[in-house]
Formats: structure tokens, C-alpha cells, sequence
């Protein structure tokens, strides 16, 4: 379970770069639920995420993963309940470290770091059965530096290292757009098997609007700092893109004009 | 001819300081400038304890633990008090000043090999035992090079490494980042005082000032190591070894520099000038290339 309780986040206040990033969000998640995020430029969602992961301090408000209050958590803390993947695919791994000591650095999430091995003959094993199945052909690389692959690879193995060990909540953080439009298909259905094969509790943003309404059992979509479309269920299934382009006129009373361009690729 | 012994034995003594710059600026990237006091600390140290009597190795290991503590006092000032790294190194390097003199109780303090036993000294040079420098820092070096080995491979060693290639990636996968730079501060500085103990004993006297320019002599060996053994020393351990190796040369070349007659004043210019035409190589290659790829190719590739 995730409660996000009033969390309100304002960058730089009290300068002329005042900007008020969350307003007021409130939002529960239940267990096994997959959220697809959606909305403009600015309109709160990775700074969301990133309150979410405690990479900034919310100013005020509550986040509680799992029954844990992890609001004043520092972020490597929080790690412990969550997998996160992040837009730029050089974000999420250590280019200048192989593949299975990036696989064995997310092995240790959340455990106290000893003077035991860093990686065992026992680990090599699995990961290169979990590398199999993405089938991208990095079993056979598993001492390639990471900084060798390209950024679907990256962004495929940032998943894998994300949920070895299955966390409380995934955080996707528009994790295939900087992607070309067939290996970010191939990286959203990893995502998809990953995620129902482990029944993870998942939050993703997206700027494609149609990922949006078919991914996930729920949508919701922000403008300025809050959550204006909370779609679920059944209601979901049917949505389309226009409806949607329409929910987003109505809630927050402006026109969808270059946001609308960028939605509807 | 003659002088090769002991232009080895420096660059032995200096190969442990340079692997310790090795693990913060090539591990942490982080240039930390705390080791040009660090190195006198350790030296200062070692000296002092030996004065008084202490046992060798004890002594040496105090200097280590010296070492670790200026280390820490530099990854505090920059992780708890926000300072960045090469200002937190500067404020640590001129405290330590103040704390070298204390601890000699003048700006240099002598220990003559014929009154105390030592470890080694220049005077041992050609001699065929085990301590002549040669031998004794030859195998300290390949110990701490085959610990430090061992060590970047547990799950502590691997967190530093992560810290040091990626804090967002780290921190995102439960590692405490703060705490690693700390560490890795430390450890860096505990080799380097370490050094900073054998060349005291080496020259015979430690001295305030003996750690001065030691960034660029350490930052010298790592270049030139990787420079000359970078394509074939692909593993960790010989990574280490290269840069020993590297400080080794870099001690060879300045011998005969000043056997061919360079004034000995004009030493540390060179150095400098080494260091940063080896450290702007890399930087005009990927200008060169990135000019040369939007030409050719209108553009990075975006895979």
C-alpha cells in the first residue's frame, strides 16, 4: 500500500524562480495496482516520484509505504521499498562497473554493506538466467562494463536491478522516452511482464497517452502541482485519447495546445 | 646508472601514496588535496613514535591511522558541513600544517639510522637484505595492493565503487553515499600517511613541508601508469600496480632529468606542467572527436 497524504513541495520560495511544484497531493494505491501518470511539462509528476523516493524533503505532508512513515527517510534509506528506473538510461546504472556487479549492487537493497563478497559464484548464475529472459542478448556479458551498452539495454537491466529484490512500490519515471519507439516498446513489455510476473505495486509516467490508457489498471493525470483525473478499473479500459484530451480541458480550464502535441504522439 | 636504486625505492615509497590519490580521484572522483598534509602527518608521526622508542610497524600503523583520521576530517567537512571537496581537502591540508608542527614540535625532526633501528633507509640501497628499501616497500606494496584488491570486492568496497561511478544510481539502490566518500577519504589518506611514514624513515628526518605538491606527484603516477599500461592492465589489482609502476617512472625520468643538467629548482614546474598536458589530453581528444562526429555524422547517435 502507498498514501501519499497533502504533500505540498514549493522550489525556491521566496525568490522570483518560486515555483510551487506540488499543491496538495493525495493519493492511495493498493497492493498489486499499476498507475500510469500522464500531464504537461511542469505539472508535478517527476518532482511526485522524486518526493516519493525522498530525493528533495517535502515541505509539508505524508508518505507511508507499506505502514512504514517514510517521510523524513533519506533517500538510500527508502530504497529499501523501492525500485526505481528513471528517463535518462545513464541515471540508473554504473557505467564504469560491469553488469553483474550493477545486478549484485541492487541484490544488496536495502541489506547492511559487510565485508562479504561483493558478488557470488551462486549469484552469476542467477543473474545470467534473469539477463536470458530479457533476451537482449547480455547473458553471455555479464563482465561487459555497463557503459559499453546501448541506452535499451541500460534501461532494460536498470528494470532487472530494480526489481531483484521485489520492492514495495516500482517508480517509472518516463523510463522509455528517451528511447527510439522500438526499443521503448521492447523495454515497456519487459516492464509489463516484470511487473505482473511479481504483482508489483507500480507508479509510471509517460508521455504517450496511449501506453497511458493501455498499460495499468489506473490512470491519472496532473496539471499544476495536483492530481485533476483519477480514471480506474472498467472506466479505464474504455477510455480514449480524445476523452482524455477532453477531461484535461475540462479539470483544469485551459486549452491542451503544445501539451496536446506532446500528449497525443 | 648508479642513482636507479634509489629513484626506484622513491617511486615504491611514492607508489603507495599515488594508489591512495588513485582512490579518490579515479574510485571517489573526487580530487582530494588533504594528502599534501596527510602525507607530513604520516611521516611526523612515524618519526615521533620511533623517537620515543615505539615499535616499527607500530608505528607505521599509527601513521595509517593518522591517516584515516585526516581522511575523515576532510569527508566530514565536505559530506556533514557541505563544503566542496577540493576546498574541504585545502581547510584540512593547512590545519594539518599546524598539527605536523605540534606534533614534531619544530618544522622537521630527524632520525639517524646509525642511533635507531628503522624500517629502511637510503643507506640500504644496494645492500642485499631484507631491509633495503627495494625489498621492504616492494613487498608492503604488493600486500596493500592484494588488500585493496580483496576490499573493493566485498559489499563495503563495491558500495564505494558505486558511489564514486554513479550517486544517483547508489543512493537509489540503498547506499548510503555520504558515508562511503567518508570512507573512501579515509582510506586514501591512510595510504598515503602510510608513505608518508616509509619516506621519513627513507630520508632519515620528516619534514612540515615534505607532502608539498605531493597531489601532483600522486596525480603524475596514476597518469602515467594508465597511460602506459591502460590498454593492456584491465584488472583491478594491476590497475593498482600501474600506477605503482607509474610512480616508479615518473621517479626514473626526473633522475635523469637532473643528471642531464635541469636545474633541480625547475623540478616541481615540470611536474606541474606534466600533470596538466596529461590531464587536458583526454578533454582535446573528446573535443577533437565530438567536432569531428557533428561533422560527419550531424550528431551523437542516440542508440
Amino acid at each position: 500500500m502507498l498514501d501519499i497524504i497533502n504533500v505540498e513541495k514549493t522550489f525556491n520560495p521566496g525568490t522570483i524562480n518560486e515555483k510551487k511544484a506540488l499543491n496538495g497531493i493525495n493519493l492511495h494505491l493498493d497492493e498489486g495496482d499499476f498507475v500510469t501518470v500522464i500531464g504537461g511539462n511542469g505539472a508535478g509528476k517527476s518532482t511526485m516520484l522524486n518526493m516519493i523516493a525522498g530525493v528533495y524533503p517535502v515541505d509539508c505532508g505524508n508518505i507511508i509505504v507499506d505502514g512504514v512513515d517514510v517521510t523524513r527517510l533519506p533517500e538510500y534509506k527508502r530504497a529499501k521499498y523501492l525500485g526505481r528506473v528513471f528517463q535518462d538510461p545513464m541515471t540508473g546504472t554504473a557505467a564504469d562497473m560491469q553488469i553483474e556487479e550493477n545486478l549484485a549492487l541492487a541484490a544488496r537493497r536495502g541489506k547492511r554493506r559487510t565485508l562479504r563478497a561483493g558478488i557470488t559464484a551462486k549469484e552469476r548464475k542467477e543473474y545470467k538466467e534473469l539477463l536470458k529472459i530479457l533476451d537482449l542478448g547480455l547473458e553471455d556479458r555479464l563482465t561487459a562494463k555497463v557503459g559499453l551498452l546501448s541506452g535499451g539495454q541500460r534501461q532494460a537491466l536498470t528494470l532487472l536491478m530494480a526489481t531483484l529484490k521485489k520492492p514495495k512500490l516500482l517508480l517509472l519515471d518516463e523510463h522509455t522516452a528517451a528511447l527510439d519507439p522500438k526499443t521503448a516498446k521492447k523495454v515497456l513489455d519487459i516492464t509489463e511482464d516484470i511487473v505482473a510476473k511479481n504483482n508489483l505495486m507500480t507508479i509510471m509516467i509517460t508521455h504517450n497517452m496511449a501506453d497511458a490508457i493501455r498499460v495499468g489498471n489506473r490512470l491519472i493525470m496532473m496539471h499544476e502541482g495536483q492530481i485533476v483525473v483519477d480514471v480506474k478499473g472498467e472506466e479505464k479500459k474504455k477510455l480514449t485519447i480524445e476523452q482524455l484530451l477532453q477531461m484535461f480541458e475540462a479539470s483544469s480550464g485551459t486549452q491542451m495546445t503544445s501539451d496536446k502535441v506532446m500528449l497525443s504522439k | 646508472m648508479g642513482a636507479l636504486p634509489g629513484s626506484v625505492s622513491q617511486g615504491l615509497i611514492w607508489g603507495i601514496m599515488a594508489i591512495g590519490v588513485y582512490i579518490t580521484y579515479r574510485i571517489l572522483d573526487v580530487a582530494d588535496l588533504t594528502v599534501d598534509g596527510s602525507f607530513a602527518t604520516g611521516g611526523a608521526v612515524a618519526v615521533v613514535l620511533i623517537l620515543n622508542g615505539c615499535n616499527l610497524w607500530l608505528a607505521m600503523i599509527a601513521a595509517f591511522i593518522a591517516g584515516l583520521l585526516a581522511g575523515a576530517i576532510t569527508g566530514l567537512l565536505h559530506t556533514f558541513m557541505g563544503i566542496p571537496p577540493i576546498l574541504a581537502g585545502i581547510l584540512t591540508q593547512l590545519s594539518l600544517y599546524s598539527i605536523n608542527l605540534k606534533i614534531m614540535g619544530k618544522a622537521n625532526q630527524s632520525v639517524n639510522v646509525n642511533q635507531t633501528d628503522l624500517l629502511i633507509s637510503l643507506r640500504w640501497v644496494k645492500e642485499f637484505a631484507l631491509h633495503n628499501p627495494l625489498i621492504t616497500v616492494g613487498i608492503v606494496l604488493v600486500v596493500l595492493i592484494a588488500a585493496l584488491y580483496w576490499f573493493f570486492g566485498t559489499e563495503m568496497g563495491c558500495g564505494i565503487r558505486a558511489t564514486g561511478a554513479n550517486l544517483n544510481m547508489s543512493r537509489a539502490q540503498g547506499i548510503n553515499t555520504n558515508f562511503n566518500k567518508v570512507l573512501g577519504i579515509m582510506l586514501s589518506n591512510g595510504l598515503v600517511a602510510f608513505s608518508g611514514a616509509f619516506l621519513a624513515q627513507y630520508q632519515g628526518f620528516a619534514d612540515v613541508k615534505m607532502g608539498q605538491g605531493a597531489i601532483v606527484i600522486g596525480l603524475a603516477a596514476v597518469i602515467i601508469g594508465e597511460a602506459l599500461f591502460g590498454k593492456i592492465f584491465k584488472n583491478f589489482a594491476l590497475r593498482l600496480l600501474s600506477v605503482a609502476f607509474g610512480s616508479i617512472i615518473y621517479y626514473i625520468v626526473v633522475q635523469a632529468v637532473i643528471t642531464m643538467g635541469l636545474d633541480a629548482n625547475l623540478l616541481k614546474l615540470l611536474s606541474a606542467a606534466i600533470v596538466a598536458i596529461f590531464l587536458a589530453i583526454p578533454y582535446w581528444k573528446k573535443q577533437f572527436t565530438e567536432k569531428h562526429m557533428s561533422h560527419s555524422k550531424g550528431g551523437k547517435a542516440n542508440a
